[in-house]
């Protein structure tokens, strides 16, 4: 039989690495939908605030108080869209992970691959590119669109301006973090509901039910959960809450922890659990 | 060359593989053979690393799983077809993998060829049949040419065309000195393609030998004979260590003595006989008999009444008096 035999004899490496694992992982991501159509949901989702913030605001003023007047933050304006898109890139993250399992592809994987750590690492590292683009073209794209739109008699801000380029740089950078955080949830769960549940409830349901409790306990967890996070980051004038608040770099690297954390623990189950 | 080594391995409550120790040699088809559940899959899926043996070890040209250094260079497997995305492309599958290895993507179109998928490479996998969906797997595990190959059920959902592919690959795979695992639940199957059989049932080994010796040392071989004198050859046979069983249809069943051996004790002692035949059991026959006792699935046979002698050794209440 010819089939038997390989028609060319196989130039090969010598061993997997890194290069190697991160480029099956880019081939991964770029072959299926969900990539390009997350992508595409969350760029509509955030410019589309963008637009709509910077088309209704200058019509508005009148109806606004004076003090709403005097904390008006264009640049957080214009980035609320983005707080939205994260739930979307939380869900892409998820997914790049969880769709493994659900198609039992991850046996493929880690067949070629048996470093398992590795390929937590790698899948990581590739989506958080990705995503890191995908951030900082929204950011900058949505606030480029709102303050180009915003018009007397309302007020528009500029990179130039004091904490600015921090406020968009910065809400860019969230995106890859919260992604990855989503990613290191799927590790753990394994499940997409379950994930993208649990990545939903920490972000939205969690804070809302801290509510309910005592503000001398709620408010410092509350400081420490991605949307207080998000907004202080977004933020350029000062909020005028009580009492303390992380700074924007702070508040990253809290978040940071969080991503770092859950992929560790993802890292280390898949480890010891059956594939 | 895959070493196993007395693995045995639990889920929760109940153990799948117990004390499993065989050897699986270059240069020939073994068959893996065992009824539903016995734990073939999960043996394949430690010899893989993905499932890890609670005791136990398993080498593979020597190394554990983990420890080589291009597993799709050494190990190819088709664990379970349509294991894919189905939204990504056949050819977007062997990619990745292939880019993982540091194989070059012109293998992955050769692959391609040999199992007959480059006119659909291009196609989502999800919209592929089932019998398109072992090609892809066998692609998989072709990809790297590896030297030892394993594939778990592989001619399910192929048809006489493909099987007979499957067959051919197989033995053709074999014979360039790969090592090479397949498991059916399929006897007829591993007839026509093993050399070499290991057999399980709940977990454990029932037997392993080469495919003659399995369906030789099974009862269901014996030697026919039938003789007018019918009760002196019977006697005859017996004095002689042959085991006797006389048949329905008055012909006797002989085992412990060969065809040649009969012949010859009957045309000594002037017996004649009017047939003398060997009776192979098949392969079939053998593995039902070597397998009865560990079937984790029985079919149930309806209620009471019709169930025959022979296999009703458990009693039926009755409850209609």
């Amino acid at each position: 039989m010819t089939i038997a035999t390989p028609v060319s004899p196989l130039q090969t490496g010598q061993r997997y690495r890194i290069s190697t694992v991160m480029g099956a992982e880019w081939i991964k991501m770029r072959s299926v939908r969900s990539t390009i159509w997350t992508v595409t949901a969350m760029t509509v989702i955030t410019l589309g605030g963008a637009i709509v913030a910077g088309l209704t605001i200058p019509g508005q003023w009148h109806t606004f108080s004076a003090n709403e007047r005097a904390t008006f933050d264009p640049t957080n304006t214009s980035l609320k869209g983005l707080l939205i898109g994260q739930l979307v890139i939380g869900v892409l993250g998820v997914m790049v992970m969880s769709a493994e399992y659900g198609t039992g592809t991850i046996r493929a994987t880690l067949a070629a691959v048996p470093n398992r750590p590795l390929i937590v690492a790698t899948k990581a590292a590739v989506f958080a590119m990705i995503a890191a683009v995908v951030g900082q073209v929204l950011s900058f794209g949505a606030f480029l669109l709102t303050q180009g739109l915003l018009s007397n008699p309302a007020p528009h801000a500029s990179l130039s301006q004091p904490g600015v380029l921090r406020a968009v740089v910065g809400s860019g950078l969230l995106v890859p973090v919260l992604g990855v955080f989503a990613l290191g949830l799927a590790t753990i769960i394994r499940h997409t509901a379950g994930a993208i549940t649990a990545f939903v409830g920490t972000l939205l349901v969690l804070p809302i039910s801290l509510e309910a409790l005592p503000a001398s306990i709620s408010h410092p967890i509350l400081n420490c959960l991605p949307p207080e996070i998000s907004q202080n980051m977004g933020s350029v004038v000062p909020t005028t809450g009580s009492g303390w608040t992380l700074s924007p770099w702070a508040g990253f690297g809290v978040l940071c922890l969080y991503a770092v954390v859950t992929l560790g623990i993802g890292a280390w189950l898949m480890v010891r659990r059956d594939a | 060359m895959i070493e196993i080594n007395g693995v045995t391995k639990r889920y929760k409550d109940k153990t799948a593989v117990d004390d499993l120790s065989f050897e699986i040699k270059p240069g020939q088809v073994t068959g893996f053979l065992g009824p539903n559940g016995s734990g073939k899959s999960t043996t394949m899926r430690m010899i893989m690393g993905l499932d890890a043996p609670d005791s136990g070890s398993i080498r593979i040209n020597g190394r554990g799983y983990r420890d080589i250094a291009l597993p799709l260079s050494e190990v190819g497997a088709l664990l379970e077809a349509k294991a894919i995305h189905p939204g990504r492309s056949a050819f977007n599958h062997l990619w990745f993998l292939a880019r993982s290895n540091d194989i070059p993507r012109a293998r992955v179109n050769e692959v391609l060829q040999l199992v007959g998928l480059e006119d659909v490479a291009k196609k989502r996998a999800g919209k592929f049949s089932l019998g398109m969906g072992q090609r892809l797997g066998i692609a998989a595990a072709l990809l790297g040419d590896p030297s030892v190959l394993l594939f778990d059920e592989p001619i399910n959902g192929l048809d006489p065309e493909g099987i007979l592919w499957v067959r051919n690959l197989l033995k053709g795979l074999a014979s360039g000195g790969r090592t090479v695992f397949v498991s059916s639940h399929l006897m007829s199957e591993m007839a026509l393609t093993a050399d070499h059989l290991v057999v399980i049932g709940r977990g454990r080994l029932i037997s392993t030998g080469s495919v003659d010796d399995f369906v030789a040392k099974s009862s269901g071989q014996f030697v026919r004979a039938r003789a007018p004198r019918s009760k002196d050859l019977h006697d005859l046979l017996v004095r002689h260590g042959g085991q006797v069983r006389q048949e329905p249809n008055g012909a006797l069943a002989v085992t412990r003595l060969s065809a040649s051996e009969v012949g010859e004790l009957s045309g000594r002692a002037g017996i004649f006989l009017h047939e003398l035949s060997p009776q192979a059991a098949s392969l079939e026959e053998a593995f039902m008999e070597v397998t009865r006792d560990s079937v984790e699935y029985h079919g149930s046979v309806g209620p009471g009444p019709f169930v025959s002698a022979s296999s009703a050794s458990t009693s039926y209440p009755e409850s209609r008096n």
